[in-house]
């Protein structure tokens, strides 16, 4: 193997920083609160299947900006860790602190160790029974941890999404103040608004992912706020949003006697079936 | 490396396997990172071995016109010994089933805590639940997965019930489905039961259920099939007013799985009984 060039780890470290600052702030940006009963997650993102925002345990959500194909890898690697520890001890062992750990170990040895860094960056976020217990770690592409209080801003508008939130945030808001405050500090440096945002417009529900780590719900606390809910706290300023497709399967009806999958071949569970069937005879 | 060194991240974060972006299944995840936490993974002994664990018994479902409902005695034996009498054999499987358990007790409760994992993972990794027919198809592959400790007297026989998120218009959303030890799956027909007592749990079933049922009468037929199972089978306990033990009921409908109180079945096997011993009273009076 030859070594053309010398390069001094300083430099090398600094332009794979670079790299990897370039690719976060391409992004939209994602807000993470701390409200009177839990966590809110204010992601700017038009799709509705693919989430930035997550849930990975009973009282830990997840939040990540950058590419996606790298934070979902992450995002599945915390649910696979956390739901190992929980079935080998108890699930109350699975903690915040175990979860952002091994993200900060995997994000720091790729850092170093390959070519290109993730350009990634997460937020695990952790309800305790009081709001003084809720815990949020921003980790960054390099793996360095931190622990926030009150809130967390990621993804490519971050300084001026956290200077307009260090003006408006307060801790232990009401769910829909916090998100009002959320929204409008997104919406005031958003590209996707008029005029960069500079307007007083908010994001319309359609364009934003919201979700919340509820202390008060019993076990699982991750809830993602949808349809009417989030028109609703959001005063309907931005129209009707898509409804959560939680469970959109083709129809099914109960076959006792016949096995699943070996029933009439029509049937959306059954393989093969005829590609020009008489069904479609009539058609076209 | 073993199961515990995977449930810890080394000194680079996590395993490669856990970042493999492949699969939603934490069955399938546990089989290549940890497959020492799986049941079907571990060898057993070619001896039989069906007296080394408490046997549970007689688990009923039915349908009504709201979705399902699925009770359990209370009781687990080994051998001729009663090893529990407050054993707790019906457990959600996630918002939207249930999963009822005959047969070796631990094996069958580390398989349901299994299952309810793979439920809960599947659909955190997805952000989808399974398909009802799927969660019925997975938990099958599980069983089959238990045939060489069930041939070894340590079968589980799950019986598996859940509201259908999907039912197409004018069907019931209410589904069964009933298993044996090699893993078949079958679907059920308003009611079905398994178990040491399943036989008179059915028998007493065949004449009390009926389709279309409410939610309260429907809640009788179980209880009252338990009854009549605790009758006649001396693995299945009957209600025990002394200990005010009963069985577990639950109940699967739009609003998802809800354990009935225990004051609501009590009240329930209190007058089942009050009316089986009246009805005896007046055979006493009549001269038999």
């Amino acid at each position: 193997m030859t070594m053309p060039y010398y390069a001094s780890a300083e430099q090398v470290m600094r332009d794979r920083s670079e790299y990897a600052r370039k690719g976060i702030s391409r992004g939209r940006s994602v807000a993470v609160l701390t409200y009177a009963d839990g966590v809110l997650f204010i992601a700017e993102n038009p799709s509705s299947t693919l989430h930035k925002v997550g849930e990975i345990y009973d009282r830990i959500g997840f939040a990540a900006v950058g590419r996606y194909s790298e934070f979902e890898s992450l995002r599945v690697a915390g649910v696979r860790l956390a739901d190992v520890r929980g079935y080998s001890y108890n699930r109350r062992d699975v903690t915040g602190r175990v979860i952002a750990n091994a993200y900060a170990q995997t994000l720091g040895a790729i850092f170093t160790e390959q070519m290109k860094p993730y350009e990634v960056e997460l937020c695990v976020a952790e309800v305790g029974d009081s709001s003084e217990s809720d815990q949020l770690y921003r980790l960054t592409f390099d793996g360095s941890v931190v622990d926030e209080p009150d809130f967390v801003v990621m993804g490519g508008q971050a300084e001026a999404v956290t200077a307009r939130l260090r003006e408006d945030f307060r801790a232990g808001l009401p769910l829909s103040e916090a998100l009002m405050v959320g929204v409008r500090a997104l919406s005031a440096s958003s590209p996707a608004m008029p005029g960069n945002g500079s307007g007083d417009g908010l994001l319309p529900a359609a364009q934003l992912e919201v979700a919340v780590l509820d202390r008060r719900r019993p076990k699982r606390a991750f809830r993602r706020v949808v349809g009417a809910a989030l028109g609703s706290l959001l005063g309907d300023g931005g129209g009707p949003a898509p409804e959560a497709a939680t469970h959109a399967h083709a129809p099914s009806a109960p076959q006792p006697g016949t096995p699943a999958g070996l029933g009439d071949p029509a049937a959306p569970d059954t393989a093969g079936g005829a590609v020009d069937g008489p069904a479609d005879a009539g058609e076209s | 490396m073993d199961g515990l060194t995977q449930s810890h991240t080394g000194r680079s974060g996590f395993p490669p396997a856990y970042l493999d972006r492949v699969g939603s299944s934490f069955t399938d995840f546990l089989a290549t990172a940890a497959p020492d936490l799986l049941p079907s993974r571990r060898q057993v002994p070619s001896v039989n071995a069906g007296d080394l664990t408490p046997h549970g018994t007689t688990i009923v479902a039915v349908t009504y016109a709201g979705g399902v409902l699925m009770g359990g005695d209370r009781r687990a034996t080994m051998g001729n010994l009663i090893s529990s009498r407050d054993i707790e054999k019906v457990y959600p499987a996630d918002t939207w089933s249930v999963i009822g358990i005959a047969g070796a007790a631990g094996i069958a409760i580390e398989m349901v805590k299994l299952y309810q994992v793979e439920l809960e993972h599947y659909e955190k990794i997805e952000g989808l639940t399974l398909s009802l027919d799927g969660k019925a198809n997975r938990l099958a592959q599980m069983i089959r997965g238990n045939l060489g400790a069930a041939l070894q007297g340590l079968a589980v026989v799950p019986l598996f019930a859940g509201f259908d998120l999907d039912a197409a218009a004018g069907t019931t959303p209410g589904r069964i489905f009933s298993y044996d030890v090699t893993g078949g799956n079958y679907e059920e027909r308003g009611y079905a039961a398994v178990g040491s007592g399943s036989l008179f749990a059915k028998n007493s079933l065949k004449k009390t259920w009926r389709s279309g049922l409410d939610g309260d009468a429907a809640t009788r037929t179980v209880v009252e099939a338990l009854y009549d199972a605790a009758d006649d089978d001396s693995a299945t306990g009957g209600p025990d007013p002394v200990r005010r033990l009963y069985p577990i009921v639950y109940r699967v409908d739009a609003e998802g799985a809800v354990r009935l109180t225990d004051a609501e079945v009590a009240g329930i096997a209190d007058t089942i009984v009050g009316e089986r011993a009246a009805a005896d009273r007046e055979n006493v009076d009549r001269g038999f």
